[in-house]
């Protein structure tokens, strides 16, 4: 395959992505699909990730759609495929303080469609449950409106109902066009959002049976 | 103004509070009467041989002796600024950070004071240029090292918060901006301290010391006010200097944020 053909194909292609504790990874995604990644803890799948993203020093090709990540700086490439840790970090005392004032308002209007109530948008960060807060950490990422997601765990925290409201939300990014990667233990997460899915097993990464193949 | 010449009786006399200050110990099972002791034991050796040392360099009259005494005290400076934080750089990136931090901000307000202020003939004088140097890289040391250990320490410990804004597109310099802040204002807070207490808390040592040796007040009160001001440019320069250095070491082209330069 030459480079010309890399260039022109959309999606998110991994190529040859190693560090010295993983790899190499070789991935892709196309444009408005989803991989679901599944695993042992400690199996890599966060580094995974992490490398993608840019976080942690990886040697390979990574692009989205087309564009390799090295021609752009840490902060453009990761502004167009942000990550989202499973328990994320908040750096300001209320939760409107980590948005922009100019995505407040669809901030609020997912708050309102994953099941939060007004009040909690006001809130410190300090008085939020770890669902709330999960859910609030999403969000920051999807007000971004990215070509491309990395989300660790996403609904880990979070019940049914509230899994749910999260599972629609990136389905309707999905039926965009967004190319989602996430890590999930929930089998029936990878069939709802029609995800490829992979499992990693000792810092390697093989595709796992189709779900929706038993339909 | 001649000093009051003291004897070594005298010394001896004012020496019996260091072994109060061990009854006191032994007495209230405090435990640190091997600390006091050794501790003053150190100091004395250690003044004595610097007494002596300055007196032979200052005789000299050697720049190049001037010059290596005064490399000596600052590297010694950097030294412990290096290995001070709990969380510290591997290698030898922490003292260099920490060396280039005191050899600039030493040079700068020595230098200053040196050629404006004081100005001994020659300007390079042993006798000023040593003194001004130890009594700047007191002050370099107390606020590099503040700085230092507190952007390390607050670094380590934010690290979930700077990775949440660095995986969001936030680049490395706003992730961490509030911690450098702290840590440059950290190192700063002892000479703030220092200023707004002199003379009105306590009697700061060079111009108490300068008084015992029977300056006019007046005068002493001079020197005080110009070495207060060189310790506060050294400080500013000595804890922005190494914690801009420590913040650039921390990260990367790809702007990540590298702990793993920790240990």
């Amino acid at each position: 395959m030459t480079d010309d053909s890399a260039a022109s194909q959309s999606g998110l292609l991994v190529r040859r992505l190693k560090s010295d504790l993983a790899g190499p990874f070789d991935f892709a995604v196309e444009p408005g699909g989803c991989a679901v990644i599944s695993g042992p803890s400690g199996s890599g799948k966060s580094l995974f990730l992490r490398m993608i993203a840019d976080l942690d020093p990886s040697a390979g090709e990574v692009r989205l759609n087309g564009t390799e990540r090295s021609t752009m700086t840490g902060p453009a490439w990761r502004r167009m495929l942000p990550y989202v840790p499973s328990e994320a970090g908040w750096w300001l005392d209320g939760v409107i303080d980590h948005f922009a004032p100019a995505a407040r308002d669809e901030a609020r209007r997912l708050a309102a469609d994953f099941g939060l109530v007004e009040g909690q948008f006001e809130a410190e960060v300090a008085r939020l449950s770890t669902g709330e807060r999960q859910r609030l950490a999403i969000i920051r990422a999807l007000v971004l409106r990215s070509p491309a997601l990395l989300l660790d765990e996403p609904t880990s925290a979070l019940d049914t109902e509230d899994a749910m409201r999260v599972e629609a939300a990136l389905q309707a990014r999905l039926a965009q066009g967004c190319v989602i990667v996430m890590i999930s233990h929930d089998a029936g997460q990878a069939a709802r959002l029609k995800a490829a899915a992979y499992r990693m097993v000792e810092r390697k990464l093989e595709r796992a049976g189709l779900p929706e193949a038993r339909a | 103004m001649n000093a009051i010449s003291l004897s070594p009786t005298d010394l001896a006399v004012a020496g019996s509070l260091i072994a109060f200050d061990a009854l006191l110990s032994i007495l209230l099972k405090l435990n640190l009467h091997r600390q006091v002791l050794w501790s003053a034991v150190r100091m004395v050796v250690q003044l004595v041989a610097i007494g002596y040392l300055l007196r032979l360099v200052f005789a000299l009259h050697s720049p190049a002796a001037t010059v290596v005494l005064v490399v000596v005290m600052a590297m010694v400076a950097a030294r412990e600024i290096a290995v001070r934080p709990e969380r510290r750089f591997k290698g030898a990136e922490g003292l260099i950070l920490s060396s280039t931090g005191v050899a600039i901000a030493t040079a700068a307000t020595v230098a200053l004071a040196l050629l404006t202020a004081i100005r001994p003939h020659p300007w390079y004088e042993a006798r000023y240029a040593i003194s001004l140097a130890g009594i700047v890289l007191g002050s370099v040391l107390n606020s590099g090292s503040l700085a230092l250990d507190t952007l390390l320490t607050s670094i380590t410990r934010e690290r979930p918060s700077i990775e949440a804004q660095l995986g969001l597109g936030e680049s490395f310099q706003a992730a961490t901006r509030t911690l450098v802040r702290q840590a440059i204002r950290r190192g700063l807070m002892p000479i703030v301290n220092q200023m707004s207490a002199a003379g009105v808390i306590t009697l700061p040592g060079i111009m108490t010391g300068q008084i015992l040796a029977g300056l006019d007040p007046v005068e002493a009160v001079k020197y005080q006010i110009l070495l207060m001001f060189l310790l506060a440019g050294a400080s500013g320069l000595s804890a922005a200097i190494i914690a801009y250095l420590a913040l650039g070491r921390l990260t990367d082209e790809r702007q990540r944020l590298r702990l793993d330069r920790l240990r």
